[in-house]
């Protein structure tokens, strides 16, 4: 009744509002007919152009694209209007939110065309197929060549090379808090030392002389000094930040490095959300993003991993960077069960 | 702005004009319209809060705090137990008050220098000094980052940093509050009858005395009122908390965000949203008394005639140091600010505002276009903003009963609110038809109007309620139909102030950063947004164009200010 | 009591008060007269210590106040709108100079009550002042002015705020209290009959400058000079050849008193002023031809405005029994006792 008289109250009042509202981005939504799809994604969303033109032209739909702030909170906001959703397919909940997602259904089962040509240990929805993999990407500890040639130190590989007193002062990492990658750095820990040690190895690097900043631009392009101007040649960031910093200036051998033994795995997904507008529209969507053209446009404009096997990945990538072989990651269960906690433990440890 | 109920009292006219009291009766010389009619005017602001501002905000409080259609108020003191959200708690309150205390020692002189001392550059002193306050938090937090942060100019200096820091924090916040408290105590100071302490000093009252004994009770409702609106602006710190604090600081709206934003825990945010509205809705109930007291009446004359030019070596020394503190404190940051946007890599020049008109990734558009989406949605909002704050104005510009009072004050609750409560509230709550306003463009000025709204009620309260009955009967016995009189009478007194409002709304709209950032589409984003998203991202040409927007937006608000202290200075009376 | 020697006041450049020496004896009451702008608040203000002074000095009691702040000074001072503080009640007013001097609470109640009798509202502590009607706001503001036992009290048009009847009391009233209490009073007002009521001496200024000083008898009779004469509102003054007892005007030859008037005896180029008591009408044919051109009502008497066959226009001044209408023709003749030979 009380939503009935608001309603109507608001009614009249938006006549004239809503009237003018229409003029861009509102095709998305229930109102929308079906020849448009709407991707609703994060700010760091991207794609080239003449890659989306292929897919209009082939499937017939006009893809609006709805980019909310970070990951974070474009899932939380999926998750908020889950009744009545902003569009048709969601991209960008990766393995640390996904369980978030799931738990509160947002999305509808769809299994996808192409589905085969994706590794099963990224499949983390495999029975349901309610999300698809997209990309994946790899957050670890990056290191300045330089600095440890230098000092004729060898770079740490490994969580406890972090904590060795050779290494003393030398890491800037991001609050778990409010980064994702110092949020993936934290569970990349509690995977390796399990969840009753993660504790007292953050003590010791506490000790050795961590320091923790809010964001990774401040990390790595302040702090670190193989990046910017900092003094901190130890930093956590992506396993593709090396080629993507050597892109342009393309030196003979990469000006950074990664420690293979510290890093965590990220794979973003995309689902089909529930009471979607256009859900044929949305299918053909999600086949799209892990098809060829896609997911070999994606490296370059997200500096992510493609999950389709046998994807040819860009030069750059080849030459400056690394590939993972045996990351760490968590059940996103368990990354749901004791985020929170954990953050909140890690805060009080590291922070205060 | 002037905030803090300059409602109060009009000026009596000329400097030597007899005043034998101060009306407050208002029945005297006002018809008191039906109540009927007091309530038409009051369904369209009242509408607008109901859709725009109570039903989302109720909406996402439900949406935590309700399970299986009943409240789980148990919620409550589980959250209030939590030793992590008390320390929150406890250091909102404290950095307010200790924000608010050096935001008075600061200012207040500057409020005395500005209401009783003729000097050079006075007007555009002060219309600098209120440019801080319509600035987006952002905006300020960069500029305090490149003054005090690592690598900033203080750093450069001597080695000093002050991020981090809760130093910081206070700082900040007396920049974007100092005009909160000059205009609203310098504004009653510069009408106070100086003959008022001379009266005492003749009777052998020493200058202090003399001003402790007059001076300070006629100022003190006006000082308390300021105080409180800077509490309660501090109370709700949010960007620059953020942007400054680093990880180890955080108010209670940083805390509204991580919950909302981070964790999705939507009960803790509900609670936490709860607590603020109480307290803000607390601030706010003592600021209206504090308001009505005083209407009490005081001995009011034109601004113009109080202030001389300076005598003696001490009050010069005392304006050097106001204006000394108005320098280093307000203008140094924004000169940082607007030296960065110039100091591109190969030397001072234009690179960074150059680069604003390609799109490179960061944006769907060229970030120059920025500008032009928030010209438009500021201009809309204020449309919105002061046609409802207009109305709401009208509605209670008759001093009456407490249903008129509380509404008066719950125009002022959106100020207050959490921004983040507000945009999620939107998300969720305006998602059916007819009001499946989500991705529409019409959302921003909406929320921006939300913020602008209560800076135009409080401009045109004071105008609407000095328009004297008597006037518009002069003109009905000149032969004017009463909406001849209207137009003849109140409208060439009042649209100084509309004229006034909207420049308010519009340089308020411009700068709302907390809502907009949420609902803003992202290939339309505002000035503010834009800005924000730049230093989000890592480079110096990112960083430089940052800069540049800023500077562009601190000169569209320095601008219209600007203007405004022109508007304002041939007002007769004062608001 | 109060002396001042040669004393300028400046706002900027421009004087208010220039070079103006003044005495004021002990319980005399001196009215300074002046039109708005003569400087008259200034020299107050200057004495009171609220404005600095340029030049000369100020000497109250033999003792020079050079230096001294306004609080310590020992005057007391009427604003022209009282400056009651509106945040305190009759007797915080009242009492607020004693409190600064630092008098016992009973002492000071006392007082207060006392002073509130004197000016006739007893038992009026508690009233707010907002509530109290002009002519209480001034009993009020004089109670207060009072209260710390000035040395000099100044008051800056005490009455000019109120209307006739209710000032002409006041005036009676105020005199024969300063007689009673012995108090030296410096008072400025733009308003004659005010001046002359209430004071012992009084000083008419003009541009910063003192053009005349007496009583008021003196000053009434004797104006010093054609600014002085006008601004008492006298309109027949013009400039006429004086020879001895006789003087050549625009309206013919009038006759000069022979003694008493400062003038007397001089001769040549000179202003002069017939006081319209000193015009005589008579019927059409005799004297000067004039026509009535209008009458005001002044009482017992009333004041014709009359065009002469030649000259400016003049005023005279007959008892209201058989004065002649509007439009009549007249006869004008000057009473030479009444014919002042105002200084240059």
């Amino acid at each position: 009744m009380k939503r009935i008289v608001t309603t109507a109250l608001a009614a009249s009042l938006a006549v004239g509002l809503a009237a003018c509202g229409s003029d861009s981005g509102d095709g998305s939504g229930s109102g929308s007919g079906d020849k448009s799809v709407t991707l609703v994604t994060h700010d760091s969303f991207a794609v080239s152009d003449d890659v989306l033109e292929a897919f209009e032209k082939q499937s017939g739909y006009k893809v609006d694209i709805l980019k909310g702030k970070d990951a974070g909170s474009a899932v939380n906001q999926a998750v908020l209007s889950k009744d009545n959703p902003q569009g048709d397919v969601f991209f960008g909940i990766d393995n640390t939110l996904l369980s978030r997602g799931l738990d509160n259904g947002i999305f509808t089962p769809y299994e996808a065309k192409g589905l085969d040509r994706i590794p099963r240990e990224l499949q983390l929805d495999a029975g349901e197929h309610r999300v698809t993999p997209v990309d994946y990407g790899d957050v670890c500890v990056n290191y300045d060549r330089a600095y440890f040639e230098e000092k004729d130190l060898d770079p740490p590989q490994t969580f406890d090379d972090l904590a060795d007193p050779r290494y003393q002062d030398l890491l800037v990492t991001e609050n778990a808090a409010t980064s994702s990658p110092g949020l993936a750095f934290l569970l990349a820990t509690a995977d390796a030392y399990g969840e009753d040690g993660w504790e007292d190895y953050w003590s010791e690097l506490r000790d050795n002389g961590v320091e923790v900043v809010d964001g990774w631009e401040q990390a790595y392009y302040e702090r670190f000094s193989g990046a910017g101007k900092g003094d901190k040649p130890l930093v956590v960031s992506y396993a593709s930040s090396p080629p993507v910093l050597d892109m342009e200036s393309r030196p003979k051998e990469a000006t950074t490095g990664v420690a293979t033994g510290t890093c965590f795995r990220q794979i973003e997904f995309a689902g089909l959300l529930a009471n979607a507008g256009n859900t044929e529209g949305g299918k053909a969507l999600i086949d799209f993003l892990i098809g060829e053209k896609f997911q070999q446009d994606m490296p370059l404009n997200m500096f992510v991993h493609p999950v389709r096997e046998n994807t040819e990945l860009p030069e750059v990538f080849t030459r400056y960077g690394e590939e993972i072989a045996d990351p760490h990651t968590l059940d996103p269960a368990v990354v749901d069960d004791n985020r929170e906690q954990w953050i909140k433990t890690w805060t009080s440890l590291v922070v205060k | 702005m002037d905030l803090a109920g300059r409602e109060v009292t009009r000026a009596a006219g000329g400097g030597k004009a007899p005043r034998a009291r101060t009306d407050t009766g208002a029945g005297r010389r006002r018809r008191i319209p039906g109540a009927a009619g007091r309530l038409a005017l009051m369904a369209v602001p009242a509408a607008f809060f109901a859709v725009f501002f109570a039903y989302p905000v109720g909406a996402i409080v439900a949406r935590g705090l309700r399970e299986g259609g009943t409240w789980q108020l148990g919620r409550i003191p589980d959250v209030l137990g939590d030793p992590d959200i008390l320390g929150v708690l406890w250091f909102t309150l404290w950095q307010a008050a200790a924000s608010t205390g050096l935001t008075l020692v600061l200012a207040l002189p500057a409020a005395y220098v500005f209401a009783r001392f003729d000097f050079p550059g006075k007007q555009l002193l002060r219309a600098l000094v209120t440019v801080p306050f319509v600035m987006p938090t952002v905006v300020v937090g960069s500029a305090f980052l490149a003054l005090v942060g690592r690598g900033g100019v203080l750093d450069g200096w001597w080695g000093v940093r002050l991020d981090t820091s809760v130093w910081a924090i206070l700082l900040a916040h007396v920049f974007f509050n100092f005009a909160v408290v000059v205009r609203t105590v310098g504004g009653l100071w510069a009408q106070l009858d100086p003959r008022q302490e001379e009266a005492a000093r003749v009777l052998g009252a020493g200058r202090l005395a003399a001003w402790r004994h007059v001076t300070l009770p006629a100022l003190g409702p006006a000082v308390a009122a300021a105080a409180l609106m800077v509490f309660l602006f501090t109370f709700t710190s949010f960007g620059v908390v953020q942007i400054l604090g680093g990880p180890s600081y955080s108010t209670l709206e940083v805390e509204i965000y991580r919950q909302t934003a981070d964790f999705l825990d939507l009960p803790t945010a509900a609670v936490l949203s709860l607590i603020q509205l109480a307290a803000v809705a607390a601030v706010l109930a003592v600021h209206a008394w504090t308001v009505r007291r005083r209407e009490r009446a005081l001995s009011l004359v034109a601004p113009e005639t109080t202030a001389r030019r300076p005598r003696g070596a001490g009050e010069r020394a005392l304006i050097g140091g106001v204006v000394a503190v108005a320098a280093v404190l307000l203008l140094a940051p924004l000169a940082v600010l607007a030296e960065r946007s110039f100091a591109a890599p190969g030397g001072h020049g234009l690179a960074f505002y150059r680069a604003l008109q390609d799109s490179d990734g960061t944006f769907a558009v060229p970030p120059l276009e920025a500008v032009g989406n928030s010209l438009a949605y500021a201009a809309v909002a204020t449309v919105i903003a002061v046609v409802v704050g207009g109305l709401a104005a009208a509605a209670v510009t008759r001093r009456a009963g407490p249903l008129v009072r509380g509404f008066d004050a719950l125009l002022m609750l959106p100020l207050g609110t959490s921004a983040v409560t507000v945009g999620f509230g939107f998300l969720i709550a305006l998602d059916t038809p007819p009001l499946d306003l989500r991705s529409s463009w019409i959302l921003v000025p909406l929320a921006q109007a939300l913020v602008g709204v209560p800076f135009v009620v409080r401009t045109m309260l004071p105008v609407l309620r000095a328009v004297d009955d008597r006037l518009r009967e002069a003109a009905a016995v000149l032969g004017a139909s009463p909406l001849r009189a209207w137009r003849e009478v109140d409208l060439p007194l009042v649209w100084r102030a509309v004229l006034v409002a909207a420049g308010f709304a519009f340089a308020v709209s411009l700068g709302e950063f907390g809502a907009t950032v949420f609902i803003a589409g992202p290939d339309r984003p505002t000035l503010p947004v834009a800005v924000a998203r730049l230093l989000g991202r890592a480079g110096e040409t990112n960083y430089g164009q940052a800069m540049a927007l800023s500077t562009i937006l601190m000169a569209v608000c320095a601008a219209s200010l600007l203007l405004l202290e022109r508007v304002r200075k041939n007002q007769a009376g004062e608001f | 009591m109060l002396v001042l020697d040669d004393v300028t006041v400046r706002y900027g450049d421009r004087p208010a008060v220039d070079g103006i020496s003044l005495d004021v004896a002990d319980h005399e009451v001196v009215s300074v007269l002046g039109p708005s702008g003569s400087g008259k608040s200034t020299l107050l203000r200057a004495v009171a210590g609220l404005q600095p002074v340029a030049g000369g000095r100020v000497l109250l009691g033999g003792r020079d106040l050079a230096g001294v702040p306004a609080h310590r000074r020992g005057v007391g001072l009427m604003f022209q709108d009282q400056q009651l503080f509106p945040h305190r009640d009759v007797g915080g007013n009242v009492s607020f100079g004693l409190r600064m001097h630092g008098a016992p609470r009973a002492a000071a109640r006392e007082r207060v009550a006392e002073l509130l009798a004197l000016v006739g509202l007893p038992g009026a502590e508690r009233r707010s002042v907002g509530a109290l009607s002009g002519g209480e706001q001034q009993r009020v503001a004089l109670a207060r002015a009072l209260a710390p036992s000035p040395q000099l009290l100044m008051l800056d048009e005490p009455l000019g705020q109120l209307d006739r009847s209710l000032r002409e009391r006041l005036v009676v009233e105020l005199r024969q209290l300063f007689g009673r209490l012995g108090t030296t009073v410096l008072a400025v007002t733009h308003d004659q009959g005010e001046a002359f009521a209430l004071a012992d001496r009084v000083v008419v200024m003009r541009d910063g400058h003192v053009a005349q000083s007496g009583t008021p008898v003196e000053v009434w009779e004797r104006p010093a000079d054609e600014f002085v004469a006008r601004f008492l509102g006298f309109a027949n003054v013009v400039r006429a050849t004086v020879r001895g007892a006789e003087a050549e005007t625009p309206w013919g030859r009038v006759g000069v008193a022979a003694s008493g008037a400062p003038g007397a005896g001089a001769s040549g180029e000179r202003s002069l002023l017939i006081r319209p008591a000193g015009v005589r009408v008579g019927p059409a044919g005799s004297g000067l031809e004039c026509t009535v051109e209008g009458r005001t009502f002044r009482g017992e008497q009333v004041l014709l405005a009359l065009r002469p066959e030649r000259g400016p226009s003049l005023e005279a001044s007959v008892a209201l029994r058989g004065a002649p209408q509007a439009g009549d023709r007249v006869g004008v003749g000057f009473e030479a006792s009444e014919v002042v030979v105002l200084g240059e």
